[in-house]
């Protein structure tokens, strides 16, 4: 591995949005071929500190070398021009576009006379995603795909940019394990090529496995920078979030024992649930105070699952009762008030960024708390309640939501549903790009409300979210039920083979 | 919940040096159009000694009375994200059918059906009520977007009312619309009050409400108020009702406050509603502005309208300069938007 001058260095880099400060004095390094991984709590600043890079934030103070030379970008123009790209937090794909379109956002292969070279294009970005084993038509709109591919070909897109510098924020949060593996195969590789890439990611065993060097921060600051290989996950977490939170995230490599299922009424059962391509004949039931976990590779059918849960979808075939009465649910309004919740896996789709936050957080509520006039004083006291018991930061309801960091969202997107806990809670990936601590919280807000009689339903990609918090699992598969794990032992390995 | 040491910023870590600024940006979609207004009313002012009377004044109230009327529907529909192109022939449509439902005098040759006052008027509501709900029908369960379904019902719209007058002009309507529509009280107008009253409604429905907070959210971002159980559709529904019924109100009034009823009355009433809602600084896109900025945007085009007949412009120089005065509110507009997305990430 080349070790030596830094291509990239930042010294000093402060900055502030309007009040909050997100970065204070960080210096930070990047020498060529080398991975290097960011953790921190939601909130400490890595989005930011990667934007600046980026191109996306030009007003900070402090100074910003790249090749030895002082510059600045004014835009990610800027700084795709001098080789660097990002893969956002937040997807940023354009859904309306086909694949291809995608994959050459900005550089589509032309003819002469600037006409676009459409089969080109398609066939060029086919094997472009095949070599990173994505195999999809390059001429299907890409908002047609779900989310996890969606992602994979915006990691794809940047990978094969041509960039020597690349960026990615949280790439693995919608992937699954073998795509993870994928990813990696493919990091290293051009990272023996000479390429830098900056890896964040709050799963700290991914980093400590794929980086070279790992830096930490905290509160805007950078509180250390070591050698992967000289480090350990408790050291890192203990620098994260403090002394005394080690041991908090588990790796579930052990077999963890499901409790018997207990005699308590049944909230929700689905009956042969079908529809189009994606579900097959999918049955189940939920109890109250009891918590299961519905795992699957991506695309296998839970997202459409959980929204003809919601009244999204309506299925084909099949039926929902809930709590005895059987139910076809024309919107999701008819789901809200038969007590169920729902949390979809992408926060974009789920907040409403230009509103503050304590608006997002009364929105399911309002119609408990006010028939006819609202009483913003008792919305503030709800939220600030539910910011405090999540611990939201910054702990201002009025700020709007657009100013809270990728992991804070996520957690305001919980909160909205627990000031009156509904019958059932359906959960989309609940702790995704959320930091260790963060997660903990998750683990224990919904044992508390398992332990007040609610029925929960998580449905995830990551096996350590669904083994963490499930009494009972099912394993879906191309959009069938292959495996039930209940009263007996499991194991990420098990849950792994049987999806 | 709580495990002791939980990392937390202190208030007095945080410095607040942009504040100012951040704060003007983000409400510049509120300051420019008032900075309009007050360049415009200045210009016209210093420009003609006859426009800033107090006379003059009242005759802009009385001007904007009936556009404003009709705008109070429409910036629930734009607050929404949709658009009502059907407001203006609505009202033409209603404004029609109170006269005919009300006895005309001999020479007026139109086949109508008297009724007493009240009646004819609960017909005219019900039917711009009904039109409204067919937009709504249409927006919401069958699915076609509003820019087209009010097309067509413009169309429609107007259809009815040719049938209805045949070409002909009627002069009669019922006695309360006549009162509100062309006289005043202590020297205001009645028109400028019910306006008033309409456009302080729409904000308290809008500011203080359940549904009001709704139609923001629902304008804000669609698919996460559908995320939280609103019941977007019904949503999305009423504000068409609520646009088709103001728009017919409006009718009405007008048709008193002109004195007649015709054909194509109103048509220079949906550009003037939908551009006093827009450079008032309401969002296309849904989710910002309000009745305030209606208000605004309604004295902008009174001010620019009567200021330019006061003047000495050409008249067919004043079309131009409306137009242009209405693409740069616009372009503000659209820019304001984008630098609140910037602020906000
Ligand atoms: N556009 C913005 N406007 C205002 N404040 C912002 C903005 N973007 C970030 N912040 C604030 O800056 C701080 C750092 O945010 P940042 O997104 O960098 O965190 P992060 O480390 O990426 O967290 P996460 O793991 O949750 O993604 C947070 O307190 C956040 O609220
Ligand atoms: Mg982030």
């Amino acid at each position: 591995m080349p070790a030596g001058q830094p291509i990239l260095e930042l010294q000093e880099i402060t900055k502030a949005f309007g009040g909050v400060e997100a970065l204070r004095g960080v210096d930070f390094a990047l020498t060529a071929g080398e991975i290097h991984g960011l953790v921190g709590e939601n909130g400490a600043g890595k989005s930011t500190l990667m934007k600046i890079i980026a191109g996306v934030h030009a007003d900070f103070s402090g100074r910003f070398i790249l090749d030895g030379k002082e510059t600045r970008f004014r835009s990610v123009r800027d700084a795709h021009a001098a080789g660097i790209a990002m893969v956002h937090q937040e997807l940023s794909v354009a859904p309306d576009l086909s694949v291809a379109e995608n994959v050459f956002l900005g550089n589509q292969p032309t003819n002469r006379l600037g006409f676009v070279q459409w089969r080109r294009m398609a066939r060029e970005a086919g094997e472009q995603l095949k070599r990173f084993g994505i195999d999809v038509d390059p001429m299907s709109r890409l908002g047609d795909l779900p989310i996890g591919l969606q992602q994979l070909i915006e990691i794809a897109r940047v990978l094969f940019s041509g960039a020597r510098i690349i960026i990615l924020d949280e790439p693995t949060s919608a992937l699954s394990p073998p795509e993870v593996e994928r990813l990696f195969a493919t990091l290293k590789r051009l990272r023996d090529e000479g390429t830098s890439i900056v890896f964040i990611s709050h799963f700290i065993e991914d980093i400590l496995r794929v980086s070279d060097v790992v830096t930490v921060f905290r509160n805007g600051r950078k509180v250390a920078e070591t050698r992967a290989a000289e480090t350990s996950k408790p050291a890192l977490i203990e620098a994260m979030i403090g002394k005394g939170r080690e041991a908090l995230e588990e790796t579930y490599t052990h077999d963890i024992m499901l409790p018997p299922p207990a005699e308590r009424p049944v909230v929700l059962n689905a009956n042969g649930l079908s529809l189009a391509r994606s579900l097959r004949d999918v049955s189940f039931d939920v109890r109250a105070g009891e918590v299961l976990g519905i795992y699957g590779f991506m695309g296998c059918g839970q997202l459409e699952l959980a929204r003809i849960l919601f009244g999204k979808l309506r299925p084909d075939q099949g039926s929902l009762t809930v709590a005895g009465d059987q139910k076809a649910f024309r919107s999701t309004a008819d789901a809200r008030r038969a007590g169920i919740a729902f949390v979809p896996e992408s926060r974009r789709d789920m907040l409403f960024h230009q509103e503050p936050v304590y608006k997002n957080i009364s929105i399911s509520v309002l119609d408990r708390i006010s028939s006819l006039l609202l009483k913003p004083s008792r919305e503030r006291e709800i939220a600030a309640r539910q910011v405090d018991q999540l611990r939201i930061r910054p702990a201002a309801v009025e700020l709007d939501l657009g100013m809270l960091s990728g992991g804070n969202q996520q957690k305001v997107a919980l909160a909205k549903w627990l000031s009156y806990p509904p019958r059932l809670l359906v959960l989309c990936e609940p702790t995704r790009g959320m930091d260790v601590g963060a997660k903990d919280d998750v683990i224990h807000i919904v044992r508390d409300l398992r332990a007040k009689g609610l029925a929960v339903i998580v449905l995830s990609t990551e096996p350590e979210t669904v083994l963490s918090l499930a009494d009972r699992v099912i394993v879906l598969k191309r959009g069938a039920v292959v495996r039930e794990f209940a009263n007996e032992r499991i194991s990420k390995d098990r849950l792994l083979e049987a999806a | 919940m709580t495990s002791g040491e939980s990392v937390t910023v202190p208030a007095s870590d945080r410095k607040r040096p942009h504040r100012l600024a951040a704060i003007l940006r983000s409400q510049m979609r509120n300051i420019a159009p008032f900075l309009t207004l007050i360049c415009l009313f200045s210009f016209f002012a210093v420009a003609s000694p006859s426009f800033a009377t107090l006379d003059n004044l009242g005759n802009i109230l009385t001007q904007i009375s009936v556009t404003g009327i009709i705008a109070v529907g429409l910036t629930f529909v734009i607050l929404c994200a949709e658009i009502d192109l059907s407001i203006a022939a609505i009202a033409n449509v209603t404004g029609i059918a109170v006269a005919y439902f009300t006895l005309q005098e001999s020479y007026v040759n139109i086949a109508n059906v008297p009724m007493p006052g009240w009646a004819a008027i609960l017909l005219a509501l019900a039917l711009c009520a009904l039109l409204g709900l067919v937009n709504a029908f249409g927006l919401t369960v069958i699915g076609i977007p509003s820019f087209i379904m009010t097309l067509a019902m413009m169309q429609i719209a107007a259809g009815i009312s040719a049938l209805l007058v045949r070409g002909q002009i009627a002069y009669k309507v019922p006695p309360l619309v006549s009162t509100l529509g062309s006289t005043s009280i202590g020297g205001v107008p009645w028109i400028v009050i019910v306006a008033a009253a309409m456009l302080l409604g729409g904000h308290l429905v809008l500011t203080y409400t359940r549904f009001g907070r709704y139609v923001y959210m629902v304008g804000g971002n669609r698919e996460a108020a559908e995320y939280s159980g609103l019941n977007v559709k019904l949503i999305l529904g009423s504000v068409m009702v609520i646009s088709a019924v103001c728009a017919g109100i409006g009718g009405m009034l007008g048709v008193a406050h002109f004195g007649s009823a015709q054909q194509n009355e109103f048509d220079t009433y949906l550009l003037d509603s939908i551009a006093a809602v827009v450079v008032g600084g309401t969002s296309l896109f849904g989710g910002r502005g309000g009745i305030g900025n209606t208000i605004v945007g309604l004295f902008v085009l009174g001010v620019l309208n009567n200021g330019l007949d006061h003047v000495n412009i050409d008249s067919f120089l004043k079309i131009l300069i409306r137009g242009l005065i209405l693409l740069a509110a616009l372009i503000i507009n659209v820019y304001a938007q984008r630098l609140r997305e910037r602020t906000a990430e």
